[in-house]
């Protein structure tokens, strides 16, 4: 299994893997969001939170149709399929592969972009942390969303359209921690709510993905 | 006493089918017409609503049958993957449409209610809220069902997705609760006393919300007898081809 | 024949207007498409059935 993140880890650094290119959108929608608001330091404080989590969000799923679908092509997703590791062992791994390489990089670069968006003093701690916690469900719902569309050829935009609407609880709680925090509120509820989505969807999603797969396999 | 399994038997279900979707459907004609004429034309206005209060009729149907629509998808989908009868999932596939369109119809009315009771088209309200990101999982699963070809993998993925989508759209709920506290007014057919509704309402909306049933199952048994078609005449076909 | 709706005549006659032509729409979607798959079938079944019996 270590091999096997190893393998998805270093296809991703490779040239032409898609590395950086979720981080490429982000900074692009961290300056264009007051290009088209508007330059006051205010208004862009208190959309700040929620810009940058719809942005990580967005990035995150940019890179979400080739979680399996290299594979897929080229016959390697059948013999992970026929491997000695479970299946659900295989999504969890890519889905964990995943976050090392699109998320994880989102999470520590959002503060730079925090300081763009003029967001107040004591959100930053709380925007790396909520995004730490947060972002591991966003990889493994888009696992299983990936999962579903795996043999279809134009899968990409009906991905986002299946993934979106199960991102909602995750983008609210997360959202919410690091307004309440950048308000001087406490952030804790919203964050232990989040993580409490993130446990559960690592849990049981890798189950469902892993069946979702199956099917297209078969 | 015959069991409800006889109905995944696709020839069986036709038959009882057959009878039942004309009997559903006028039952459903009768009393929709029978309220919606008797909440807009003879019931009076409400003192602080005036006429809007009519809206009603059509938005708590409607709602309700939003939300049953995606249960009853939720437990047909259940059935298909554990004993594997095919009309349970093509009942799911003919329920998500007329889902669709009353979590529309609920919207809609919502919004038009809300403008001049609230000031508003529309508010962020965790209730409308909720509604509409249901609306959305209601056409991803759409989607989804016409984007895979074969009928057999596109049943089972759907079914997965309305499973692990029905969590998520409970969360949701409870999320959009937690993020706004809503001007939406709670239940409108509480028992708790002083909630009351006067007969000249409940009247009419008892007999709307037992039509909009009605109307649900004569279109859901409708929809699923064209689409047990549609997988016989997909398979003739397979076969007409396979046999040259 | 007609109530008096008050200040809110338009509205309330917008909801039920959209809402039962929603509805329509619905009814008109559903029944076009059973009509065309039942008609669909009964073509490719009768000529499916000469076909068996000018074989035979």
């Amino acid at each position: 299994m270590i091999a096997l993140l190893i393998r998805d880890l270093r296809l991703a650094f490779r040239a032409g893997g898609g590395f950086g290119l979720g981080l490429g959108f982000f900074l692009i929608l961290a300056v264009l969001v007051p290009l088209g608001v508007g330059p006051d330091p205010q208004t862009l404080g208190l959309i700040a939170p929620g810009i940058l989590w719809v942005g990580a969000l967005l990035a995150c799923l940019l890179s979400l149709d080739r979680m399996f679908a290299l594979d897929h092509e080229d016959g390697s997703l059948d013999l992970l399929a026929t491997a000695p590791i479970p299946l659900e062992g295989v999504v969890a791994i890519k889905a964990l592969a995943h976050w090392l390489t699109t998320c994880l990089p989102l999470a520590l670069v959002a503060p730079v972009l925090g300081i763009l968006l003029n967001l107040p003093g004591p959100g930053y701690l709380w925007l790396v942390l909520s995004l730490l916690l947060g972002t591991p469900a966003l990889s493994m719902i888009g696992a299983f969303g990936a999962a579903l569309t795996v043999g279809l050829k134009r899968g990409g935009l009906l991905l986002s359209l299946l993934v979106l609407p199960l991102y909602v609880p995750t983008l609210v709680f997360g959202a919410q921690s690091v307004t309440r925090a950048a308000q001087g509120l406490d952030p804790l509820t919203p964050i232990l709510l989040m993580s409490g989505i993130t446990a559960g969807s690592l849990a049981l999603l890798p189950f469902a993905a892993a069946f979702a797969l199956r099917i297209n396999l078969r | 006493m015959a069991s409800l399994w006889e109905y995944a038997n696709p020839v069986k279900f036709m038959q009882t089918s057959g009878w039942l979707m004309p009997v559903a459907a006028v039952l459903a004609a009768g009393m929709i017409a029978v309220g919606l004429v008797w909440g807009f034309f003879l019931t009076p206005d409400d003192f602080r609503q005036g006429s809007t209060v009519k809206i009603i009729f059509l938005h708590v149907p409607s709602a309700l049958m939003a939300i049953n629509a995606w249960a009853m998808m939720l437990v047909t989908s259940l059935i298909w993957l554990v004993r594997r009868h095919h009309v349970s999932a093509l009942a799911a596939k003919a329920a998500a449409p007329i889902g669709a369109t009353m979590t529309l119809i609920a919207l809609i009315t919502g919004a038009i209610w809300g403008q001049p009771m609230w000031g508003t088209w529309w508010a962020w309200d965790p209730r409308l809220t909720s509604f509409l990101i249901l609306f959305l999982f209601y056409i991803g699963y759409i989607a989804l069902w016409s984007a895979i070809e074969d009928p057999d993998t596109a049943a089972d993925l759907t079914a997965v997705l309305c499973l692990v989508g029905s969590v998520f759209a409970v969360l949701s709920r409870y999320a959009a609760l937690f993020w706004n506290q809503g001007l939406h007014q709670g239940a409108s057919l509480s028992v708790a006393p002083g909630t009351r509704m006067d007969w000249s309402y409940k009247g009419p909306l008892y007999l709307c919300m037992v039509g909009f049933v009605m109307l649900f199952i004569a279109l859901v048994l409708a929809g699923t007898r064209t689409e047990i078609r549609a997988r016989r005449l997909r398979a003739l076909l397979t076969r007409e081809r396979a046999m040259g | 024949m007609m109530p008096d709706l008050g200040t809110y005549a338009a509205e309330v006659s917008l909801a039920y207007v959209v809402s039962l032509a929603l509805i329509a729409l619905l009814i008109g979607w559903v029944w076009a498409r059973g009509r065309r798959m039942k008609r669909a079938l009964d073509a490719l079944e009768t000529r499916l059935n000469r076909k068996q019996n000018g074989q035979v």
